[in-house]
């Protein structure tokens, strides 16, 4: 455990930087759901890195919070869209403007 | 350590090129088969860190479980549908693109520049090494969540029972739309059907 935290803080950063470009920028709901994902991964990066830099494991006990926060967003996120496309045959977020319909 | 900085280095070459790869991807499916990727590296990244459990539980439920979640759902929605390119609000993937670049430079100088803010009372990792000999990295944990973190545990148990309860009742909704909008016309077609075939006969 001898690399700075800084590189790793940094991949986080990079990744949860990517992770906000492809929520804004894709189209396809089940992607931009991966990217929150992606963020939700990075931020689990930075936990694990702030556990080690302040030699304790409540950083590793967060990730675990973050983890089922991620599952229960995603099982429900998933359902939604597949609601959504079985009632609109699309999961182009752009299709899905109105609130009621 | 020579080892740790090559495993570190293929390990940050792999995650941030899926997670880039990901940006790129065309295909749906091919974006969770880089998320998967990302994840798998991420996994090496807590090892490296001395998060054995949180290593082990990152590929088992997310790499697992929830990639598995989203497969599922692409095949059921289909995989081979084009984005569309048209945009409804002009300039806005230049734009997030740019906010993203302003972002990611921020993150970094934080990491680089303003570490000794969070890190004030730190430890080190030699500290970790420790916990993770003595009473071992999962005795460790289960501590802490089942002592320090009871509260929020239970809470958590709360959070998934709303999630299942919730996903229940949009389930249950597809089956009460059977009897709704679209799937009702399907179904009064075919009893206009059967009604035809009977008085056909």
């Amino acid at each position: 455990m001898s690399i700075d935290p800084s590189y790793y803080l940094a991949l986080a950063g990079l990744m949860f930087a990517i992770g906000v470009v492809g929520t804004l920028t894709r189209r396809n709901a089940i992607v931009i759901f991966m990217f929150i994902e992606l963020m939700l991964n990075a931020v689990n990066l930075i936990f694990v890195t702030f556990a080690r830099m302040w030699g304790n494991v409540d950083g590793q006990v967060l990730v675990f919070f973050v983890l089922v926060v991620a599952a229960a967003e995603a099982v429900v996120g998933l359902a939604i869209i597949l609601v959504i496309a079985r009632r609109r045959e699309t999961s182009n977020v752009d299709d899905i403007s109105m609130l009621k319909w | 350590m020579t080892v740790e900085y090559i495993v570190f280095g293929v390990m940050f070459v792999v995650a941030l090129g899926s997670s880039l790869a990901m940006l790129f991807a065309k295909n749906a499916v091919h974006a969770a088969l880089f998320l998967v990727a990302t994840q798998i590296a991420l996994a090496i990244a807590f090892l490296l860190q001395g998060a054995f459990f949180v290593a082990a539980i990152q590929i088992i439920l997310y790499a697992g479980a929830i990639m598995v979640l989203f497969l599922f759902v692409i095949m059921l929605l289909g995989v081979d549908r084009q984005e569309a390119l048209v945009e409804p609000l002009p300039g806005q993937r230049p734009l997030a693109i740019g906010l993203g670049a302003l972002l990611a430079t921020e993150i970094l100088w934080i990491a680089f520049r303003g570490l000794d803010l969070v890190a004030a009372g730190g430890g080190g990792g030699e500290a970790l090494t420790g916990l993770n000999r003595d009473p071992g990295n999962v005795k460790a944990l289960a501590g802490s969540l089942f002592g320090k973190y009871t509260f929020p545990f239970e809470a958590t148990s709360v959070l998934l029972v709303v999630a299942i309860v919730g996903v229940m009742m949009l389930a249950r909704r597809i089956n009460a739309l059977s009897s709704g909008d679209r799937v009702a016309e399907t179904d009064a077609a075919r009893e206009d059907l059967v009604a035809g075939r009977r008085g056909a006969a």
